[in-house]
């Protein structure tokens, strides 16, 4: 079953092509690893699919519910507000800076969205929420602030945070690039677990060993376009393309 | 001299002074959330007028305010206002713009990415402004307000411009016609009380809000 199908989405902002004709499918249980230069629009393009930007043209369809899709002009012409309220909560993404809210604790940050968005109880809030900061191996942290944390487990907790509204699909935007290299590896390890319940998820990254271990298909992408893309044995071992090639050895030289 | 007399007259001048301090706060904070929302604005239609009533009520003394509203309403608008009622609008109207550009600067000061994660999980623009965004706004503008607080308990003074007998108003009479320093020393304590108290609830709301940052 497809999750997420974007086609040929593209976007400029002041006369710059951010993304020229993006194509990606994502299908339930798959992950997803989008690689790439920094500015080649990987980020722009989960800020679209998460709703954070519009699109100037192009496809795309959640969970078979179509969030955006070309007028007769070619124009991108959104569904309505309530029908793009409802395909968002299909989603969950996890930030670059966590982004948690300061004046909630670890608990609150977690069931805020689920009581207020889902209506549902608190009680049953919290029970869903304990759950996660259990998998988490955050359970000593519920009461704790944000600001007591440190950035890995600010990450867990965000990833938590996502996780409480039951999405079909989770994003990560670079979820370790804000964070010590020590720890890195916490979250990598989060995802990885996530990853072996068949969760579905597309990940920005520039942990490469990460993405051939953990992807079930990665996309290069470079200047607004995919240049390649494949299953990570092809793309990493068996490179076709020079920009592939040349963006990948410089992770292999240290 | 008649300290009996002075002190219970100097008192009843106080609760004036305070109730045009209370009314000021209850309805000017309000306003000037509201205010800062269309100074915020992106429709010129709303931000542009916003922006010339903060101008006016900036740019002008507040004196001149409590004398508009209570002499020029009158041949303006038809409507005499009486003398506290006048004072009253003239000092919300004035403090609801200062308090909209705090408001405004905490708002600004708030990073997007709280918006992003507050839409991204389904929050509505209102729960968002209410849940989210407003109790850090109010973290972060507890020190300007302590400020303006301040200010507004010695303002309350300019109302004897309108013939108001508020505390500095009654104080002046006693020493013009007694001839004595006494109530200018008791006045400056009843100020320095009134005052001595705001700091304290703005010391302990400060201190209650800062298990975060």
């Amino acid at each position: 079953m497809q999750i997420l199908s974007a086609k040929n989405i593209k976007k400029s902002y002041d006369g710059t092509q951010v993304l020229n004709g993006i194509s990606i499918e994502i299908n339930k249980g798959e992950v997803l690893a989008i690689i790439g230069p920094s500015g080649s629009g990987k980020s722009t393009f989960l800020r679209c699919v998460t709703q954070l930007e519009t699109v100037d043209s192009g496809e795309i369809t959640i969970c078979g519910e179509t969030l955006v899709k070309n007028d007769a002009a070619g124009k991108a012409v959104y569904s309505d507000r309530a029908s793009c309220v409802k395909i968002g909560l299909h989603i969950g993404l996890v930030f670059q800076n966590f982004n948690l809210f300061p004046h909630f604790s670890v608990l609150q940050n977690i069931t805020e969205a689920p009581i207020r968005v889902l209506n549902k109880s608190k009680e049953e809030a919290e029970i869903t929420a304990l759950a996660l900061l259990k998998k988490m191996d955050l359970s000593d942290k519920a009461n704790a602030y944000p600001c007591q944390l440190s950035g890995g487990q600010q990450q867990r907790v965000s990833i938590a945070r996502a996780l409480a509204m039951n999405p079909d699909i989770l994003f990560f935007d670079e979820p370790t690039s804000a964070l010590d290299p020590e720890l890195t590896g916490e979250i990598l390890k989060v995802i990885r677990s996530l990853a072996s319940e068949r969760m579905t998820m597309a990940v920005v990254t520039h942990e490469m060993k990460f993405a051939r271990d953990v992807a079930d298909y990665v996309v290069f992408m470079d200047n607004g376009t995919i240049i390649e893309q494949g299953r990570p044995e092809q793309i990493f071992e068996n490179t076709q393309n020079e920009r592939t090639k040349a963006f990948l050895s410089r992770f292999n030289e240290d | 001299m008649n300290y009996q007399m002075l002190l219970t007259q100097m008192l009843e001048a106080t609760l004036m002074s305070l109730r045009i301090f209370f009314v000021t706060l209850i309805f000017s904070l309000p306003l000037g959330l509201l205010v800062a929302k269309g100074r915020m604005s992106k429709i010129a239609v709303i931000n542009l007028p916003v922006r010339l009533y903060i101008l006016l009520m900036r740019g002008t003394p507040l004196m001149l305010q409590l004398l508009f509203f209570f002499y020029a309403f009158k041949p303006l608008f038809g409507i005499q206002l009486d003398r506290v009622l006048a004072a009253e609008v003239a000092f919300v109207l004035n403090y609801a713009a200062y308090f909209a550009e705090i408001f405004r600067g905490g708002i600004e000061g708030i990073p997007r990415g709280q918006y992003e994660a507050a839409k991204v999980l389904g929050f509505t623009r209102k729960q968002t402004f209410f849940r989210i965004i407003l109790p850090q706004v109010i973290k972060h503008i507890i020190p300007p307000m302590g400020n303006e607080f301040i200010t507004l308990v010695k303002d309350t003074s300019l109302a004897q411009v309108i013939g108001i007998v508020e505390l500095l108003k009654v104080t002046s009479n006693w020493v013009s016609s007694a001839v004595e320093m006494t109530p200018l020393v008791i006045a400056g304590a009843f100020y320095l009380i009134m005052n001595g108290i705001v700091t304290r609830c703005f010391t302990i709301a400060e201190k209650r809000l800062d298990y975060y940052r």
